[in-house]
């Protein structure tokens, strides 16, 4: 539908980096349902878990830094609409989580990741291998604030920025795909910003 | 700020918090979308949006400026299914804590409780920087006036107008441990505004001996345009 006497600022829609109906920000903008847990990093734990929530393996802050943090630079898409370029992050990647809890083949082919204040995600465990993504604890080159997810957070760049979950503590391998807090709320299930999946039915 | 109201075609129904996207498209095909948080109640047909003017956004001064009555857009919604109060499924008090045109969805909500004839106590902070910003001044105090379980506080946080008798200053913890007094024990909590407003109001909430679990939270302003 042609909506009468509208131009648009255009500039921005250009650039093949940016995803259909996302505009470029330098801001790092916040959305949340909720408040923000400020959880100490002394009671910080993260967690691989079976389907019934039986543990498989957990580190605590330090044993997670020590096994090995790689940097990456990558652009995220938010489905508010906005997208930033080379945000640079520093975290261990999910392929070397797995590795450290001896997990060669994952036992189921969902997770649900689960964060301090109760929000949860879900994501194809092919997602989150391949370098695909990581728990994260730094943003540009600084700790992560809380209101960005701090202490760690879930990086899974290629989707919507809700499925990079905030607060992050642990994934939970699922037999069958279990909608999270957003997608049970409206939201895509799958969330690929390239298709524009924002919406439940896009 | 504007409010535009719509005559929408096959328009699902809303409950009060959700928003809707407004799409827009050139000749070209070139399409910009954003959200906006309804403002009229379900209870009513026509479909309101209150639309904050961003001097260096793209579809709010098209919305504001540009269209005119009897122009037609593209609306799709209702969306988003956290951020919601429908008065036959809560008995607890309603607690709105709004900064600025964070108000917007928080009034949807007090306009669905007055016609839903919801006899929850419900109790409004609503944080602007001078008098003339204040969004919907007369129906609220109008509102307050007439309902012995509403009680509308307005503070100015940039200065006080003559004759202002409310409050002035930022949302601190007196004023949330008032608001939490109108209505005593736990609340179902909706906080709206800007990021460091929502993030300052909901953590004086939890000071204020809120549980987390009780306060939702919508935040907006920095998304660029």
């Amino acid at each position: 539908m042609i909506t009468r006497g509208f131009q648009g600022r255009r500039s921005q829609s250009e650039s093949k980096r940016l995803p259909p109906g996302q505009s470029l920000t330098r801001d790092f903008p916040v959305l949340s349902a909720g408040p923000t847990p400020h959880t100490p990093l002394d009671a910080w734990t993260f967690a691989l878990q079976a389907e019934d929530g039986s543990k498989i393996a957990s580190w605590r802050w330090e044993e997670f830094h020590a096994l090995g943090p790689t940097e990456v630079t990558v652009d995220i898409h938010c489905v508010t609409r906005w997208s930033k370029f080379d945000t640079d992050w520093r975290g261990i990647s999910v392929d070397r989580i797995f590795e450290a809890a001896g997990i060669e083949e994952p036992p189921s082919p969902f997770v649900t990741a689960f964060c301090d204040g109760g929000y949860t995600t879900n994501l194809p465990v092919e997602d989150l291998l391949e370098g695909k993504a990581l728990i994260v604890w730094e943003y540009d080159g600084e700790p992560l604030g809380p209101e960005h997810g701090g202490p760690a957070r879930l990086l899974v760049p290629h989707l919507y920025f809700w499925k990079s979950a905030k607060w992050v503590r642990g994934l939970r391998f699922m037999e069958s795909d279990e909608p999270g807090f957003w997608e049970v709320n409206g939201y895509h299930n799958y969330g690929d910003p390239w298709r524009e999946q924002r919406y439940d039915g896009d | 700020m504007k409010t535009i109201r719509f005559a929408v075609d096959n328009w699902p129904g809303h409950v009060p918090g959700q928003h809707a996207d407004v799409r827009l498209e050139a000749e070209d095909g070139y399409r910009a979308e954003r959200s906006y948080s309804i403002a009229s109640p379900p209870e009513v047909s026509a479909l309101e949006l209150t639309v904050d003017r961003l001097d260096d956004g793209e579809v709010s001064p098209y919305l504001t400026g540009e269209l005119q009555p009897d122009d037609t857009i593209a609306l799709r919604g209702p969306i988003g299914g956290h951020f919601v109060w429908t008065a036959p499924e809560r008995r607890r008090p309603l607690l709105l804590v709004g900064g600025g045109s964070g108000i917007v969805p928080l009034m949807c909500m007090l306009r669905h409780r007055r016609l839903s004839g919801s006899a929850v106590p419900a109790s409004l902070l609503y944080s602007v920087r001078t008098r003339e910003d204040v969004i919907y001044h007369e129906e609220l105090t109008d509102l307050a006036s007439n309902d012995p379980w509403f009680t509308l506080r307005i503070t100015l946080t940039r200065d006080s107008a003559p004759g202002w008798s409310g409050a002035v200053g930022r949302v601190d913890l007196a004023k949330v441990r008032a608001l939490l007094g109108d209505l005593g024990g736990i609340a179902d909590s909706f906080v709206c505004g800007s990021h460091g407003f929502v993030e300052a109001a909901s953590d004086l909430l939890m000071q204020a001996g809120q549980p987390a679990p009780a306060i939702r939270t919508e935040r907006f302003g920095a998304t660029g345009t």
